[in-house]
């Protein structure tokens, strides 16, 4: 009797810890459920406002002239035009220029610190160029408006030397770290045995880097070039300050161009709230936000398309 | 020392090898003959891994390490400062224990050593990578996925296509480190064969840890303890008749 008593005290004390931990863990899980959750509903939450505040444009303009038309042109007095065509090529042209640039040294940086460099050299030049990605953009634009620009200027004798080039070699500057950061730690984590089993097949050690450690690191490498992607699309200060900002359809890398978010940023504290002008710059974001959606999307099936090659299974 | 049957091949003279001051072997002299299997046996640590691994001097790669003493590969010391490493592991290629291939085809597993030599010539080398594939004994079974991802066949197959992609340089000598270790029994007895057959072309040098593998396999057996090695006779003899008592203790499992 007495036993009895005391063993369901035991177990009501057991169960009560029992419960209270059950009821810890599922906290914890919802916890992380609505951190998720949360930026679920951030990501809609800007894409639907994006819609909504650039449909009455998208409504007024046919869609035949946003993308067909290279003249930019919505406080004309004469005939207000909307076509953006001109904004995307100078928003790609400079996105990939920058990626020209930054790709081959980025990697070739990479394949260096994780492979090539002593273990002294890289722990010192790694958080160098990592700081790199820390300068404000309106530093780099800055540097590219009173340093690069009258540099360019002189060597191509062009204007005043804020165009295509400057923007991308800035943007660059600006995708380096990233690409650099990201394709080192892919290549730092391919397996010490692969490369060792190239080496005793008798493979220098550029042989053994060309061909087998970065193809095996292919994913993060690819990876890293997308990040660098999205970072030169979205920047808007640097460009702004650097490319000239000439709302017209560049000829080519040496002539003044305007990306779509310094035309937003430029634009959008000089409109009238409400008009077509106005939601316009909503629909440019819009369409924004579709490339670098875009971008990522490809990157995540390439990413994921080699990892199945590699990891075979 | 066995009496040798066949020429020699390998002679190493009071090799040491030091990690920073570490001496991880002891004044190691072999002679190791051609177109048989040799077998490295001893406890954990006891520098059997160390010693292979000097003989295509794969050391290099750690930084800190130092040898002392000569391993004499055609008569040439292999850590002369005249010899070319890339020439030296093209004639003495390796087997890892885990089996290791690249994330390419298979047909590109195979091809890769040719490759990096040189070799351009397609036909010669679809047909390299056919001979090593078969000398493997593995051609039948991957013939007909070439172009397949290396890293779909199971770990006997990945381990045996290590095997062909060494063999493809057309080495002298083939070292292999614990090939079976992480296989199941029968990929292991496929392995074993194997290395019976692959003698008749090659000479062989196994590391194993399983003493009925080093009976079943080799020609002659090494048995190394604590860096130095203890006894080098006839496989044979290694089992049934040891010369050291600390040979017998190991065979007979009294420490290890």
């Amino acid at each position: 009797m007495i036993l009895n008593t005391v063993q369901s005290a035991e177990t009501g004390r057991v169960g009560r810890i029992r419960a209270w931990r059950r009821f810890k863990e599922k906290a914890i899980e919802a916890f992380f459920l609505a951190n998720g959750l949360f930026a679920v509903v951030v990501l809609i939450a800007i894409f639907s406002m994006l819609f909504t505040e650039g449909w009455p444009a998208l409504k007024r303009v046919p869609l035949g002239e946003w993308f067909l038309s290279a003249e930019w042109d919505p406080t004309s007095p004469v005939r207000e035009s909307y076509g953006i065509l001109a904004l995307i090529v100078s928003t790609l042209m400079v996105s990939v220029g920058a990626l020209i640039l930054a790709v081959p040294l980025g990697i070739a940086c990479a394949a260096y610190i994780a492979d090539v460099a002593p273990p002294k050299v890289r722990e010192i030049v790694k958080p160098v160029i990592e700081i790199l990605a820390g300068i404000p953009s309106v530093v780099v634009g800055f540097f590219g408006l009173v340093v690069l620009g009258p540099l360019l200027a002189k060597v191509f004798h062009t204007g005043n030397g804020l165009n295509g080039v400057n923007g991308s070699i800035l943007l660059a500057i600006m995708a380096l770290p990233t690409i650099m950061s990201v394709s080192e730690d892919a290549i730092v984590s391919v397996p010490q045995e692969l490369k060792n089993a190239s080496l005793a097949l008798g493979a220098t050690r550029w042989q053994t880097l060309m061909r087998v450690t970065i193809p095996a690191a292919l994913s993060g490498i690819v990876a890293s070039v997308m990040l660098g992607m999205g970072r030169a699309i979205g920047e808007t200060m640097t460009v702004l300050m650097a490319c000239g900002n000439a709302p017209a359809m560049p000829h080519s890398f040496l002539d003044p161009v305007r990306t779509m978010t310094a035309t937003i940023a430029i634009e959008l504290g000089e409109t009238v709230q409400g008009s077509t002008h106005f939601h316009s710059l909503f629909v440019i974001a819009f369409f924004l936000f579709l490339m670098t959606f875009a971008v990522n999307l490809v990157s995540d099936i390439i990413l994921q398309r080699v990892r199945r090659r590699m990891g075979g299974a | 020392m066995p009496n040798p049957t066949n020429p020699i091949e390998l002679v190493t003279r009071d090799f040491s090898f030091y990690y920073g001051n570490y001496q991880a072997l002891t004044s190691i002299s072999m002679d190791v003959e051609r177109n048989r299997v040799t077998a490295f046996i001893g406890p954990s640590g006891c520098g059997k891994s160390t010693f292979l691994r000097s003989l295509n001097r794969m050391n290099d790669i750690i930084p800190g390490t130092r040898v002392e003493g000569k391993v004499l590969l055609g008569g040439v010391d292999i850590y002369n400062k005249d010899v070319d490493v890339v020439d030296l592991r093209r004639k003495v290629g390796m087997v890892f224990q885990k089996s290791n291939p690249f994330p390419k085809s298979i047909f590109d597993n195979v091809a890769y050593g040719l490759r990096i030599h040189g070799e351009r010539n397609p036909s010669a080398v679809a047909q390299r990578v056919e001979e090593s594939l078969r000398a493997a004994a593995l051609w039948n079974e991957v013939k007909d996925r070439l172009d397949k991802s290396a890293m779909d066949l199971s770990g006997g197959q990945q381990q045996r296509l290590c095997i062909a992609r060494a063999l493809a340089v057309r080495p002298e000598i083939v070292l292999m480190d614990e090939p079976a270790s992480a296989l199941d029994p029968l990929a292991t007895q496929k392995i074993e064969e194997l290395i019976f057959e692959l003698k008749k072309d090659y000479t062989i040098i196994i590391v194993t840890h399983n003493m009925q593998q080093a009976a079943r396999v080799s020609d002659t057996t090494a048995f190394f303890y604590l860096g130095e090695l203890v006894e080098f006779d006839e496989t044979k003899r290694i089992f049934t008749n040891p010369k050291e008592k600390k040979t017998e203790d190991y065979i007979t499992g009294r420490f290890g």
